[in-house]
C-alpha cells in the first residue's frame, strides 16, 4: 500500500462500504456539475471572445423558469445527499445491543485501552473480526478524537463530568490498521495514534487469555477501590446506609430529588462520583464529597465495572431508596414501606 | 473625454485624493477621514499580515516534505499553523475585501462623498492596529499553539503559550469589524445619490450589505466567547473547564456561531467583486441581478443557522445533527445560484481576456470546487470519516484562498487603475493569474485525497504512506507563492511607472468610473444623478462603445 497511490483507505468495517458508496455518489454529482460549468465557461470564453474593441454583448433576458430550474434541481440532489448521509449517520449513532464493550481513555498524548476482561493496552486495540464493538470514550485532560480511517469512523473524546461518548463498528477484515487522534490536543497530537489489530475470533480469545489479564479483572479492581475510597461506609448493600444501595442500580430508573428520574448509565455513575451534588437521589441528603480530581478515568471505569457487576444482585426492597437520614445505624430497616 | 479602449494619452488629474495638497505629510494619512486613504491604510496593514501568514504557510509546507517533519520541532509546528490561521483569518481575510475595496468603493459606487461616519471609519483602523499589536505580541513572546479555533480546555487550561494576549487582540479586533459593518449599512441606507435605487445598486454593495449584517450580528459573540476563554485562563473560572463543572462543548457552539458565518464575511465580498468583474468584461448586464442580490442576503441569514455542522462527531444529539446537516445543504443553494448566473452572463457576451476577467473565471473554478466539496462535509455519514482530516483543510482553502483571496486579488486588478490612476503590465498580470490558478490547484487538490485516505489535520509528522501527496502539495505551494509575489511586485512597480489609466479604462458602467482616476478627495466634482440601469452598456453613449449597432436586437432565447 506504500508503493502506489491509493484513493481510499482499506475497507475494514461495516461502515466502510456505505461511506465509500456515499462518497462515490456525491463525487459523481459534483464532478458532473463542475465539468458542466467548466465546459460552459471555457466554451463561452473562446466562442464569445471580443471581436472588436468596442463590441458589446447581446442582452439576454432573465428567464424565471431557468432560475427556478437551477434552484430546484440542485435542491433535489442536495436532499438526496442529505437523506442518504442521514441514514448512515443514524445507524452509526445508534449502537446495537449485542456489543463487545471496550473502554478507551485518551490523555495527552497516549491512548489507554481496557478490554472487557480488564486487560490493558497502550496505543493498541485488539478486536475480533465480525463482532459489534462498542468503544466508551473518556478523556483525562483535553478533547481528543478516536479515528480509524480503515473503519471510516471517528468520535470526539471529551472530558467532562456527565458525558461519555461512545462509538461502534463491526470489523470485517483481519489486519492491522492505523488509528489516529484527529482532534488537535497539543504538542504531540500527531504522535497520539496506534494500531487497531483485527483478529479472527479464536485468535482474539487466545490472545485475551494468553496475555494473562495482567492487571486483573476490572470488577475486582473496582471492588477494591470501593473499599479503599470508603464508599462502602455509606452505600450499604442492604439500603440502610446514608447513601442508596448500589445493588441493581445499573440500568434502572433512579428517582431524583425534585421529582425527575434518570437512567443509571455510565455517564450518570461517572457524574455521581465526580460531582455527586449534580443529581441527588430522592430522599437522601447531599452528603457525598466530590471525587473530582481524586480518581482517574481508569479508576472510574473500574468503579463503574464493579457497580455494573452489582446489577444482577437483588436491589433492596422497593422504596428502600428512602433511607433514614439520621439514626441509620440505630434503626436499621425500619423505614421500609 | 474619450473613453474608447485604444486609449489616447491620459493625464493624471491635477488634484486627487493622493496628491494631498490640502494637508501635508504623514499627518495627512494618520489623521485622515477620507475613506479612500483609510482603505489604503488597511491595504498596507492587511498586506503585512498576509505576508506574515504566508511565511508561516511556507514553513508549514516545507516541514511536511518528510513524514517525520523536515524543519521544526512539534511545538514550533503547532505554533506555525495556529499563527498562520489567526493572522490569515482575523487579520487578513476578514478585513481584506470589506476594509480595503469596500471602504474605497462603496461611497463612490453609490455617489456619496464619504462613508456615513468618517471618524468611526478611521477609529476602526486604529482598533484593528491595536488588536494586531496584541496578536503580534503574542506571536513574538512564546507564540500561540491552540489552533485558530481555540478549543477549550486546551486553550483555557492546558496550553503553555501566549494565549491571553492573542485572545485580547482578537477581542479588540472584533470592534473594528463591527464598526466597519455599521458604517456600510448606514451609508448604503442613507447616502445613495439621486436615482441610485436599491435595485440599481452594484451587486458589490449588496454583497457588502449582507456581509455587514453578519459582522454586526456575529462578531460580538466570538469576541465575548474568546474573552470568556481568556478569563477562564487568567482567573481560573469554570465556563468551559470540565473539572470545574464547565462545558467544553459550549465553547464550540459559541465559537462556531460566529466562525461559520465568518466564512461568509470572507466569501460574500469576493462574490460581490466577481459580480462586478463578470458583466464588465462580458460587456452585458449581469444575468439574474435580483437573484444574485437576494442570494447574498439568503447566505447571510441561513449562514447563521448551520454552525453545529462543525460538531457532528462531538456526540451532539442525532436530531441536532440532522437539522444542521439539512440547513447546511440549504445554504449551498444560494451559492449555486450565483455560479449559474455568472456563467449565464458569459453567454453571448463580448468577452475580453483582460487580467481581472482571468482572475474572476479562476475564482469561479476554485469556488465551485470549494463549494461542491462542502456538500461532502455537510453529509452526515461522510463527515464521520472526513471530519478533521486534510479534506477539510483543502475544502476551506478552496473557499477562502481560491475564493476570497482570488476575489480580492482580482478586485485589486480591476480597481487598481481607479485607486492609483495607473495600469499595470497586462500580459504579466494575465500570466500571474494563471500561475496562481495552477499553483493553487497543485497545492490543495492532493489534500482532498490525503484527507480521504485519513490524514488528520494539524499533524507535525505523518505515516510514510502520505508522503507522495504531501510532496506534491508542497511543490504546488512554491508555484502558488510565485503567483502571489508577482502581483505584489508589478502592482507596486505600477504605482510609479504604470501607464496612466484615465477615468474608465476597461470601460465599466459603475459610478466609480464616472469620476477621475484617482478620484478627488470629495469623490465627485458634481453630485452624480443615476439614470441608467446597472451594467447596461447599450444605453450608455458616454462609454464610447458600439452601442449594439452590429448586433441583433436583444432577445435572449434565439
Amino acid at each position: 500500500m506504500q508503493s502506489q497511490l491509493p484513493l481510499y483507505p482499506e475497507q475494514a468495517s461495516n461502515f466502510a462500504p456505505h461511506i465509500d458508496a456515499l462518497m462515490i455518489f456525491i463525487t459523481s454529482v459534483c464532478v458532473f456539475f463542475a465539468a458542466a460549468i467548466t465546459f460552459a465557461i471555457i466554451y463561452f470564453f473562446f466562442k464569445y471572445h471580443r471581436k472588436t474593441p468596442d463590441a458589446v454583448g447581446i442582452v439576454t433576458h432573465e428567464d424565471p423558469r431557468l432560475e427556478v430550474a437551477w434552484i430546484i434541481v440542485p435542491l433535489i440532489l442536495a436532499m438526496a445527499m442529505f437523506s442518504w448521509g442521514a441514514v448512515v449517520y443514524v445507524d452509526y449513532r445508534h449502537t446495537p445491543s449485542d456489543t463487545l464493550d471496550i473502554y478507551v481513555v485518551g490523555k495527552q498524548w497516549m491512548w489507554k485501552i481496557q478490554q472487557p476482561n480488564g486487560l490493558k493496552e497502550i496505543n493498541e486495540l485488539h478486536v475480533p473480526v465480525g463482532r459489534n464493538i462498542r468503544l466508551t470514550l473518556a478523556s483525562e485532560d483535553v478533547i481528543h478524537d478516536f479515528f480509524v480511517p480503515a473503519f471510516r469512523v471517528k468520535m470526539d473524546v471529551i472530558p467532562g463530568n456527565n458525558h461519555y461518548n461512545t462509538m461502534w463498528f463491526r470489523p470485517t477484515k483481519a489486519g492491522r490498521y492505523h488509528f489516529f487522534c484527529s482532534q488537535y490536543c497539543g504538542t504531540n497530537h500527531a504522535l497520539m495514534g496506534g494500531w487497531v489489530i483485527v483478529m479472527e475470533p479464536t485468535e482474539y480469545a487466545a490472545w485475551l487469555s494468553g496475555s494473562g489479564g495482567a492487571d486483573g479483572n476490572p470488577v475486582t479492581a473496582g471492588e477494591k477501590l470501593f473499599a479503599e475510597k470508603a464508599c462502602a461506609t455509606c452505600h450499604l448493600a442492604n439500603g440502610t446506609g446514608r447513601a442508596p444501595s448500589l445493588n441493581g442500580l445499573f440500568g434502572s430508573q433512579v428517582p431524583l430529588a425534585g421529582g425527575a428520574t434518570v437512567v443509571a448509565d455510565e455517564a450518570y455513575i461517572r457524574e455521581s462520583i465526580l460531582q455527586p451534588n449534580a443529581k441527588i437521589v430522592a430522599g437522601y441528603l447531599p452528603l457525598m464529597p466530590a471525587f473530582q480530581g481524586q480518581v482517574t478515568e481508569e479508576q472510574i471505569l473500574a468503579l463503574t465495572a464493579y457497580i455494573k457487576s452489582l446489577q444482577s444482585l437483588p436491589a433492596p426492597a422497593k422504596g428502600s431508596g428512602v433511607a433514614p437520614v439520621r439514626g441509620a445505624e440505630t434503626a436499621p430497616a425500619t423505614e421500609k414501606k | 473625454m474619450n473613453d474608447t479602449p485604444p486609449n489616447p494619452e491620459h493625464q493624471l488629474p491635477d488634484r486627487h485624493y493622493l496628491s494631498a495638497s490640502y494637508r501635508a505629510g504623514l499627518r495627512s494619512w494618520f489623521l485622515t477621514t477620507d475613506h479612500k486613504r483609510i482603505a489604503l491604510l488597511y491595504l498596507a496593514s492587511v498586506t503585512v499580515f498576509f505576508f506574515i501568514g504566508g511565511v508561516f504557510a511556507t514553513m508549514i509546507r516545507i516541514h511536511l516534505l518528510t513524514p517525520e517533519g523536515a524543519l521544526v520541532s512539534p511545538e514550533t509546528y503547532n505554533k506555525l499553523f495556529t499563527m498562520h490561521g489567526v493572522a490569515m483569518i482575523f487579520f487578513f481575510l476578514i478585513p481584506s475585501i470589506p476594509a480595503v475595496l469596500g471602504n474605497f468603493l462603496i461611497p463612490i459606487m453609490i455617489g456619496a462623498k464619504d462613508l456615513a461616519f468618517p471618524k468611526i471609519n478611521l477609529l476602526s483602523w486604529y482598533v484593528y492596529i491595536l488588536g494586531g499589536c496584541f496578536v503580534l505580541y503574542s506571536f513574538s513572546t512564546g507564540g500561540l499553539d491552540t489552533g485558530w479555533t481555540f478549543y477549550t480546555p486546551l486553550s483555557s487550561i492546558y496550553s503553555n503559550s501566549a494565549v491571553t494576549p492573542a485572545v485580547i487582540g482578537i477581542f479588540i479586533n472584533g470592534f473594528s469589524s463591527i464598526l466597519t459593518g455599521l458604517n456600510f449599512i448606514v451609508t448604503i441606507h442613507t447616502m445613495r445619490a439621486p436615482g441610485m435605487t436599491w435595485f440599481r445598486l452594484p451587486l458589490f454593495c449588496w454583497a457588502h450589505y449582507a456581509t455587514s449584517l453578519v459582522m454586526i450580528l456575529g462578531t460580538p459573540v466570538v469576541a465575548i466567547t474568546l474573552l470568556l476563554a481568556g478569563l477562564e485562563r487568567m482567573f481560573h473560572l469554570g465556563f468551559f473547564n470540565p473539572s470545574m463543572g464547565g462545558d467544553p462543548i459550549l465553547f464550540q457552539h459559541l465559537f462556531w456561531f460566529y466562525s461559520h458565518p465568518a466564512v461568509y464575511i470572507m466569501i460574500l465580498p469576493a462574490m460581490g467583486v466577481i459580480s462586478e468583474i463578470i458583466p464588465t468584461f462580458a460587456r452585458k448586464p449581469i444575468f439574474g441581478y435580483s437573484f444574485i442580490a437576494a442570494s447574498s442576503i439568503a447566505i447571510a441569514v441561513i449562514g447563521f443557522l448551520v454552525w453545529a455542522h462543525h460538531m457532528f462527531v462531538t456526540g451532539e444529539s442525532t436530531y441536532a445533527a440532522l437539522a444542521f446537516s439539512f440547513l447546511s445543504y440549504l445554504v449551498a443553494i444560494p451559492s449555486a445560484i450565483k455560479v449559474f448566473n455568472w456563467t449565464a452572463t458569459l453567454y453571448k457576451g463580448s468577452i475580453s481576456w483582460d487580467p481581472p476577467m482571468i482572475y474572476a473565471l479562476g475564482f469561479i473554478g476554485l469556488f465551485t470546487i470549494g463549494g461542491l466539496t462542502g456538500l461532502f462535509l455537510a453529509c452526515l455519514g461522510l463527515d464521520i470519516h472526513i471530519h478533521d482530516t486534510y479534506f477539510v483543510i483543502a475544502h476551506f482553502h478552496y473557499i477562502m484562498v481560491g475564493g476570497a483571496v482570488m476575489g480580492y486579488v482580482g478586485g485589486l486588478h480591476f480597481w487598481w487603475p481607479k485607486i492609483t490612476g495607473r495600469l499595470y503590465p497586462q500580459a504579466l498580470a494575465r500570466f500571474a493569474a494563471i500561475v496562481l490558478f495552477i499553483g493553487f490547484n497543485l497545492t490543495f487538490f492532493p489534500q482532498f485525497i490525503l484527507g480521504y485516505l485519513g490524514m488528520p489535520r494539524r499533524y507535525h509528522s505523518y505515516p510514510p504512506e502520505f508522503q507522495v501527496l504531501n510532496v506534491l502539495s508542497t511543490a504546488g505551494a512554491s508555484i502558488l507563492a510565485l503567483g502571489y509575489l508577482l502581483p505584489m511586485c508589478y502592482l507596486t512597480w505600477s504605482m510609479r511607472y504604470g501607464k496612466v489609466a484615465g477615468p474608465n479604462p476597461w470601460p465599466a458602467t459603475g459610478l466609480e468610473w464616472k469620476t477621475d482616476s484617482p478620484p478627488p478627495t470629495e469623490n465627485f466634482h458634481v453630485t452624480p444623478v443615476v439614470d441608467w440601469e446597472p451594467y447596461d452598456f447599450r444605453n450608455r453613449p458616454d462609454l464610447g462603445l458600439a452601442a449594439g449597432a452590429p448586433l441583433a436586437p436583444a432577445h435572449g432565447d434565439d
